[in-house]
């Protein structure tokens, strides 16, 4: 699946998209997976409470389902308007 | 429904009359615009709005949607930009038509508070010395409860 990050998790991790091959079936699963690659992912996901997910393009929890996803993005807390 | 997501500026006053003129058996327009706000002190030199394509105009569209729900609407416009804008650009505008006041100035005023907290815009300011990402606020997500 593709993997998107936006804003300073973009930066911290250093690319703004990878595709990924998980088994992971949660959101959860797969953050763990990305954690436990560098150091650079662990910083980024230190703090979940700092971030946001969605996937497919819609707002979700942490605990959310990975089934039949095709695009996981993460990024702060949104700043629009 | 109406929502752009664009890099080029807008002209808030062309924009506004187009709309309001569209609205043949509408009463009120409320319009709402935000400006980049330059830093007293410091110096903004920059504002960068970061987005996430096809994410953004979904986001945009559900909420203008959720607005249609609650309140009885005419047209709907919403504007956002993204990319390097100076202190004093206009950021985005909303605007909303309706029989009465009421319906224009709440659905207004809720369109701003979800797009504030759940549209995926991220601003970043540069100043001479500095580069920050804008904190969400608190506040910000506390607002969505008033609704």
């Amino acid at each position: 699946m593709d993997v998107l990050y936006f804003a300073w998790v973009r930066e911290r991790i250093g690319i703004p998209k990878e595709k990924v091959d998980t088994n992971a079936t949660t959101v959860a699963e797969l953050v763990d997976e990305l954690r436990a690659r560098e150091e650079r992912y662990a910083a980024a996901f230190a703090d979940l409470s700092a971030l946001r997910v969605a996937v497919d393009q819609e707002l979700t929890d942490f605990d959310a389902p990975l089934a039949g996803a095709r695009e996981v993005a993460f990024f702060p807390p949104m700043t629009g308007g | 429904m109406s929502v752009r997501v664009q890099q080029a500026a807008f002209d808030l006053g062309a924009e506004t009359e187009a709309f309001a003129n569209a609205q043949a058996d509408m009463g009120a327009v409320v319009t709402f615009t935000g400006i980049v706000r330059d830093l007293p002190g410091v110096g903004l030199d920059r504002m960068v709005i970061e987005h996430y394509p096809g994410m953004t105009e979904k986001a945009l569209e559900k909420i203008e949607q959720d607005a249609r729900d609650r309140w009885s609407l005419g047209d709907v416009l919403i504007i956002h930009r993204y990319g390097a804008l100076a202190p004093n650009e206009r950021i985005m505008m909303v605007a909303t038509a309706s029989k009465h006041r009421k319906d224009a100035f709440e659905s207004a005023e809720f369109l701003m508070d979800y797009l504030k907290s759940r549209a995926p815009f991220w601003k970043k300011e540069f100043t001479g010395a500095s580069a920050d990402w804008v904190a969400a606020k608190d506040e910000d997500e506390a607002a969505l409860t008033r609704w």
